[in-house]
């Protein structure tokens, strides 16, 4: 009983012993005098690792999530079929889209059975997390890298389809933001070819209860 | 008294009053700005050239903030608090003298409060009691946080200021006087040569360790802790309440380090350029400029400092005070007491504060300095338990 109370044996315990102070550094003045050496050091050979924000733009890693656009095809139409698949998908409820059926005797829209009629998204409420993107069939809402996005009331975060458009317009021409028109592929997460493998995070020791299957009755038995 | 010396005194009181705070305010950008540079940042660049504005920017914001006062604090001691906190560090500034007192113009004596004879015992008196603000400011907020950052600022107290005192008991044997400017002029008259800080380098390191501790200076400020716990005294204030806590906290290490630069460092003495006997045109000004100078480095050098040795621990700010510093100003003062007593020569006093400097580290190199001796026994405890056996 006493045996198996015990965590790890006693021959597998280390002691380590705190090194003994030698003269000087029972004195403390070295260490200090060379702390402040090194502190001065950074002053006279000052490289300042700040990045002057508005003037200097930082470089977002290429994956970033910023703003929504509505992408436009190749007519100048939205792309959006208003499927309602982003807003389905939204963790945040952000995103709110009434459809409408395209008008039959337009030329313009004859290839197409649905088109938004308005289409909202709340930037306050989004968490920017992709899954809009991701859902996408058409891959008509993007995420951009426009990240300073500022208003002076709530309505004024509340993009509406024009805006959205706008912002397409903005960024199209951007390198970091390439418009990805694979239709009918999988989103950006099916590029994966291998996840990294997932294993626990620490070693558990052999008879420890977490390294036993789940039983049914395991409330009786702990 | 005279009219003229009440005018004198005005306008003594004035200069000195608003160069020290607008003095305090940019010595706060300079601090912003340095500290920023060991970082490897810029600090506050923006307002005006290269961020000099920035200290009026930031006196109008903490003149513009809403001045809270929680409803459940006791107003009276609430307010009290950082009053005393400026009050007695501007006071305490009052007898320090910024420039050569004996040759001042008429209309300006460099000093507020002349031939004060008992200077260092006021210094230390009205120094020690701007930990009252603190205490107080701490205990009337009706924190728990704030109390505590009180309770360690009161604790710190009781450690420091033995050893900041007995650490000038030592100057004050060699000068045979308690007045600042008597302890200058003692240097003064010696030459370079005479700066306390050859003949007493182990007091003027007990004093500045000590004065950074009275000032709540890093690595001793204990009493605010603002990275580690939730905040010090300060938790419950804000705007300019806030601002006086850390003007007054200021104000007092610029009168340390003007006490350090008079007391150890011959106060406006340079060789060549600002003797006692110099008498060239416009020497005073020059005085004047070479103490404040010497103070400014002694600023600069608190600075670097701050963002050099990491905050104290409780324990080992205790051990450095009790089992480190009052032992070791004691024997300094002893050393420096026989040296008077028999008329020794004065190089013996360098070598006495050597000795016992080595004999300090000696102690810490054979462990007795720090009381350790437990031994740790796994062997007797079958359920895995230690047993701690001292």
């Amino acid at each position: 009983m006493a045996e198996e109370l015990t965590p790890i044996s006693n021959d597998d315990v280390v002691w380590m012993e705190e090194p003994e102070m030698g003269f000087w550094e029972s004195t403390f003045l070295p260490a200090i005098f060379s702390g402040l050496k090194n502190s001065l050091r950074h002053v006279t050979d000052f490289k300042p690792v700040t990045q002057q924000y508005p003037e200097e733009k930082p470089d977002l890693p290429l994956n970033y999530r910023g703003v929504h656009r509505l992408n436009r095809d190749d007519k100048g139409r939205v792309k959006c079929v208003a499927c309602m698949m982003c807003s389905t998908a939204c963790p945040a409820r952000c995103i709110d889209i009434v459809a409408e059926e395209v008008p039959k005797d337009d030329p313009l829209w004859a290839d197409r059975d649905k088109r938004p009629k308005t289409f909202v998204i709340d930037e306050l409420k989004c968490i920017y997390c992709g899954m809009c993107e991701e859902a996408c069939p058409v891959d008509s809402i993007e995420l951009t890298h426009i990240y300073d996005l500022t208003g002076f009331t709530r309505q004024d975060m509340k993009f509406n389809k024009e805006k959205l458009l706008e912002v397409f317009d903005q960024t199209k021409d951007n390198p970091r933001d390439p418009i990805r028109t694979h239709r009918g592929v999988l989103g950006p997460a099916s590029d994966f070819t291998s996840l990294p493998p997932v294993g626990p995070a620490t070693q558990i020791p052999q008879g420890d209860k977490a390294s036993k299957p789940v039983s049914t009755d395991v409330i009786k038995q702990g | 008294m005279s009219w003229e010396f009440f005018l004198v005194t005005l306008i003594t009181i004035g200069v000195a009053f608003g160069g020290l705070m607008g003095t305090i305010a940019y010595l706060i950008l300079v601090e912003r700005r340095l500290a920023a540079f060991i970082q490897d940042r810029y600090g506050p660049n923006r307002v005006g050239w290269a961020g000099l504005l920035q200290p009026i920017a930031d006196g109008a914001k903490f003149l513009l903030k809403e001045d809270v006062i929680p409803g459940y604090v006791n107003k009276t001691l609430y307010i009290l608090g950082p009053s005393i906190a400026v009050f007695t560090a501007m006071a305490g500034f009052a007898i320090i003298p910024f420039g050569p007192v004996d040759q001042a113009p008429s209309w300006m004596r460099f000093v507020i409060a002349p031939d004060v004879n008992i200077g260092m015992i006021y210094i230390f008196c009205v120094g020690s009691l701007g930990v009252y603000g603190v205490i107080l400011g701490g205990w009337a907020s009706n924190n728990k946080y704030s109390s505590l950052g009180s309770m360690r600022a009161s604790a710190q107290v009781v450690s420091y200021e033995i050893p900041l005192g007995m650490s000038i008991i030592g100057v004050v044997l060699m000068t045979s006087s308690l007045s600042l400017n008597d302890i200058l002029m003692h240097q003064a008259n010696q030459g370079v040569l005479g700066w306390n800080v050859w003949t007493q380098p182990l007091a003027l390191l007990i004093f500045f360790v000590s004065a950074l501790a009275e000032t709540n200076r890093l690595p001793f400020d204990l009493s605010e802790c603002e990275q580690e716990l939730v905040g010090g005294f300060h938790t419950e204030y804000s705007s300019m309440k806030f601002a006086l806590y850390f003007l007054g906290e200021y104000a007092h290490i610029i009168t340390v380090c003007f006490l350090t630069a008079i007391l150890f460092f011959g106060g406006w003495q340079f060789p060549l350029i600002a003797e006692a006997d110099s008498a060239y045109l416009g020497a005073t000004l020059v005085k004047v400029v070479v103490l404040l100078t010497k103070v400014l480095m002694i600023i600069l050098l608190i600075m670097f400092i701050r963002w050099t040795i990491p905050r104290f621990r409780f324990d080992q700010l205790m051990n450095l005070a009790w089992l480190g510093l009052i032992p070791m100003a004691a024997m300094n003062i002893l050393v420096v007491m026989t040296a008077k007593q028999f008329d020794w020569p004065i190089w013996t006093l360098p070598l006495g504060s050597l000795a016992i400097f080595v004999a300090a580290g000696l102690i810490g190199t054979s462990g007795k300095f720090i009381v350790s001796d437990q031994t740790v026994d796994f062997s007797e405890s079958p359920e895995g338990y230690v047993h701690v056996h001292s």
